[in-house]
């Protein structure tokens, strides 16, 4: 069913909205990866600079999505500025939620598809550099997993809806 | 949660202009409206009009006169087919759940479209578990309703069809006579229902000639207050009451009736119809100047709906690509513009407009599209200035989405 829910956003989410840190696309970028899709109504892009010593240099991101979309997209660039690539593998949606202060219950997948978005790209570096092995899980991470679900919910429900449509 | 909407209240301090075209969700009353209410809460007519004392007298004439006026202005045959309920979803419910019980014996199917507004829908999924059918007759890529497939679908086993005059979302005129003729033609018994909420004061129209059963009037969308609203019911149509209680002067809705808003509703059609070919005139030509001021500065927008004398002449509906619904509404109230997004939040995803998908659009069509309504009391000045603000907005917005979101 289809249904409203109030969206008090909290101060740091309107800041973060209205002057985001970090946004727009990295021409030198080591690596970017996407989660989301414009069928969710959520889609975040990650472009990361890694350095020689697996520390991230830079990260920036750009964001199809609403204010905590973009907000938790950009505090996740800012937590893991300076971090070795193991430690922010280790950031979860949680503390990204907390970071902004709090995130709206039905926006909290907003959070986990930022830290999908972010790990995809540690993943897709990881693998292609042939580096990390020591703490990489093989294993997809919970927001690695749940962007994948919402991604191919959407689909799924397009495809549907199409379908009920040609009825 | 309070303290972080007071915050987001403080941010926007200091506006120069508001321009409030979210007419579809709730609306401002116009002093003039709400002056003549006031009386009525503490000054005259406060009783309850069921009651002998001259305060119960009082508001026993206000309802009658109210209910006269209103007729007359739906083009009703009595002032007893104007049954006030607390609004449209009340009145719909009311429609489709009384009819549904009193025919029960006799007939077990609902028509409605796929693109009546959720106060139908949901109540029609709630009879299906109650053991109905339904139907939801397709639309075209304009929303208007395929009238065979009408036909096809109600026979002797439809106890009522439920379609909106105009649609709610995307102005679409529903041509409700030829319904009427299409389902009177399968089966005479079947009670016709539309929801009229968009259509009142925007198109003219009389019930007693489109031959329909009952319709729906919403008091907010022309601008009365909100938490009233009336069920046309034709004479000699048997429903249901869905509660119980003290029944009053309105036979189907108990309880105490709330004499102001009644009065302030009354007020708003007045307004709104005495001068209705004018009214309708300004809305129109405001409309078409915000569409077309939108269209020519910003690229990528899409209209939805028809265009046209078909459809009603204070609905926009709009999709922004690359440009996402929600973050352009907040963006927009930012700078004292306000409208809504035809997606909303869910869990998981982010739910398109039933009728934008309906219409065939595409999610991400759906995702950016942004909903506005004029009403008689704009101006050219709120226009403009809504023109100044919005391609700024959709410009700061896609370059947050940049590369991203579809190619």
């Amino acid at each position: 069913m289809l249904s409203r829910a109030p969206l008090p956003y909290n101060p740091k989410i309107l800041e973060l909205f209205k002057n985001p840190k970090n946004l727009g696309k990295m021409d030198d970028a080591s690596v970017s990866a996407v989660a989301g899709n414009p069928m969710c109504g959520d889609m975040i892009t990650f472009y990361l600079k890694i350095t020689e010593d697996d520390t991230v240099e830079k990260a920036s991101f750009e964001s199809y999505g609403c204010a905590a979309n973009i907000a938790t997209s950009s505090i996740v660039t800012e937590m893991i500025k300076g971090m070795k690539l193991e430690d922010a593998w280790r950031i979860s949606y949680k503390s990204v939620a907390e970071a902004v202060g709090g995130l709206p219950s039905v926006k909290f997948h907003c959070g986990i598809l930022a830290v999908g978005a972010l790990k995809r790209a540690l993943r897709k570096y990881c693998e292609t550099k042939g580096k990390c092995l020591d703490w990489l899980e093989k294993e997809p991470s919970f927001e690695e997993k749940q962007a994948l679900e919402e991604e191919q919910l959407a689909k799924m429900l397009e495809k549907r809806m199409k379908l009920a449509e040609g009825r | 949660m309070v303290e972080n909407v007071k915050e987001l209240l403080r941010a926007h301090e200091g506006l120069k202009r508001e321009v409030y075209l979210d007419i579809e969700n709730s609306s401002p009353v116009p002093k003039e409206i709400v002056d003549a209410m006031l009386p009525y809460y503490s000054e005259l007519a406060y009783g309850n009009p069921t009651l002998t004392h001259k305060p119960g007298w009082e508001a026993f004439e206000t309802i009658m006169e109210s209910s006269q006026k209103i007729a007359s202005f739906l083009g009703c045959k009595a002032a007893e087919e104007v049954n006030f309920t607390p609004g449209e979803t009340e009145a719909n419910n009311l429609a489709i759940m009384g009819i549904a019980h009193s025919l029960k014996e006799k007939a077990r199917k609902i028509v409605v479209s796929e693109v009546e507004p959720i106060n139908v829908l949901h109540v029609v999924e709630l009879l299906q578990k109650d053991g109905f059918t339904a139907t939801k007759i397709p639309v075209d890529s304009e929303g208007f309703l395929n009238l065979e497939k009408l036909s096809e679908t109600v026979d002797h086993d439809t106890a009522i069809v439920s379609l909106s005059m105009v649609n709610h979302e995307i102005g679409t005129i529903q041509p409700i006579k030829e319904a009427v003729e299409t389902v009177l033609d399968k089966n005479e018994e079947a009670v016709f229902h539309t929801d009229a909420s968009d259509a009142y004061g925007k198109i003219p129209f009389a019930l007693k000639d489109l031959g329909v059963d009952l319709a729906t009037v919403s008091s907010y969308k022309i601008l009365g207050p909100r938490g009233i609203g009336c069920l046309y019911v034709k004479e000699g149509i048997d429903l249901e009451r869905i509660l119980e209680g003290q029944i009053g002067t309105q036979r189907l809705w108990p309880g105490v009736e709330n004499t102001p808003l009644i009065v302030g509703f009354t007020k708003a059609s007045e307004l709104a119809f005495q001068n209705f070919q004018e009214n309708v005139a300004e809305m129109r030509k405001l409309r078409d100047k915000l569409v077309e001021g939108i269209l020519s500065a910003i690229s990528d927008v899409e209209v939805n709906g028809p265009k046209g004398m078909l459809r009603a002449p204070d609905n926009a509906n709009l999709s922004f690509l690359k440009c996402e619904g929600e973050s352009l509404t907040i963006e927009l109230s930012l700078s004292g513009v306000y409208v809504s997004s035809g997606s909303a939040c869910s869990r998981r995803l982010l739910q398109p407009s039933h009728v934008l998908v309906a219409i065939g659009k595409k999610f991400d069509q759906a995702h950016g599209s942004i909903l506005m309504k004029v009403s008689r009391v704009h101006t050219e000045e709120d226009i403009n200035y809504a023109l100044g603000v919005i391609p700024k907005a959709v410009e700061r917005i896609r370059g947050i989405t940049g590369s991203t979101g579809g190619e």
